[in-house]
């Protein structure tokens, strides 16, 4: 099964990675992170199919995928 | 397990601080060093970082990078390009003030020569780092500091679409207008990079690549109401299509 690993300490809470995942695998936080962002985090990660949409977006680079 | 995507050895290791939240510049910038990874050109790749937020490019790409002075960046390519091992792979990462505005003698002139460089154009129709004001490539009714009411084109004229006017001198051999906005944006926007950087490695000349961005802070919006605002308006001005590939 695919796995979404999101950097929580450089992420910076933009959202592109929830709004661009066709499954709606990750979601905004409700921790903040030392810069205060409400990181992205994975809610679902059954659904993915590692399709690599969330980290092409990521402006940060702050997602990685293993399959 | 097998990591399919990994951040690129083109980028320094992850830090705090850099482009704002959502900001497209992040996303384009990472895009151009993975594409100089999976070329193998980081050993030989030089940027040079015109002024403004790309300024800030230099805390994120790791190989060779110099600054150049507002809006100068394509003619210090030139000069570097020149003088630099025949292998050098030579690029200009500039914003829309810095190439359409300040910078736009330079721009022209080194398109006109065909200079074997390669140009990365980022337009977010803002000076983002000065704090907003209105730039050539402002939409017209776009606010900005100096242009509260919104850009009109009877006192600052209409936006300036640099691909098309590029597009009429005969020297360029690649130009295309693409737009990050989504994965499959940014997918395109790294097969014209490519194809950029291998025009100057087959020693076919200039290639133009303006990539379409945001700048949520400016713009006073959220990262998504940056993206929706660009694709209801500024794709609308700015149209995402190849201009010249020979
Ligand atoms: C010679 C000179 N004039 C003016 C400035 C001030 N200045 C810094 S960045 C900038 C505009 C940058 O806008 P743009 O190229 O659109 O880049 P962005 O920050 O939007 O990415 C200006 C006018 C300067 N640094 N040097
Ligand atoms: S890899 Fe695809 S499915 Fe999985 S989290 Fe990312 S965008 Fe969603
Ligand atoms: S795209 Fe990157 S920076 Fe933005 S919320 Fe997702 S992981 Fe964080
Ligand atoms: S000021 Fe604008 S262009 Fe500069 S980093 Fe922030 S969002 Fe990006």
């Amino acid at each position: 099964m695919p796995k979404v690993e999101i950097n929580s300490v450089t992420c910076k809470a933009c959202e592109l990675c929830v709004s661009n995942c066709p499954k709606d695998v990750l979601a905004l936080g409700s921790t903040s992170n030392p810069s205060g962002y409400h990181f992205a985090v994975v809610v679902n990660q059954d659904a993915c199919i590692a399709c690599k949409m969330c980290a092409v977006i990521c402006p940060d680079g702050a997602i990685e995928i293993y399959k | 397990m097998e990591k399919i995507y990994s951040r690129t050895k083109g980028l320094q290791a992850p830090f705090t601080g850099g482009f704002c939240p959502g900001c497209f510049h992040g996303v384009i910038s990472k895009s151009v060093a993975e594409v100089l990874e999976e070329m193998d050109l980081l050993d030989r790749a030089v940027c040079v970082i015109g002024v403004g937020c790309c300024c800030i490019c230099s805390r994120y790409f790791d190989f060779d990078k110099m600054n150049a002075p507002h809006g100068r960046a394509p003619a210090v390519a030139t000069g570097l390009k020149h003088g630099a091992p025949k292998d050098t792979v030579v690029f200009t990462y500039q914003g829309d003030g810095d190439l359409a505005s300040i910078g736009i003698a330079e721009i022209m002139y080194a398109a006109n020569r065909g200079e074997n460089i390669t140009i990365v154009f980022v337009n977010n129709s803002t000076y983002g780092m000065t704090g907003g004001q209105m730039a050539p490539t402002t939409l017209i009714g776009q606010k900005a500091t100096t242009s509260p009411y919104g850009r009109n084109v009877a006192e600052h004229g209409y936006p300036m679409h640099m691909c098309e006017v590029l597009n009429q001198l005969g020297a360029p051999v690649f130009i295309e207008r693409v737009s990050c906005d989504s994965p499959a944006g940014v997918l395109k926007a790294k097969k014209a990079l490519q194809k950029g950087f291998q025009n100057q490695l087959d020693g076919k000349g200039f290639s133009f690549i303006e990539l379409m961005s945001s700048c949520p802070t400016n713009w006073g919006m959220t990262p998504l109401e940056s993206v929706a605002f660009m694709r209801e308006h500024t794709l609308k001005e700015f149209e995402v299509k190849n201009f010249r590939d020979r």
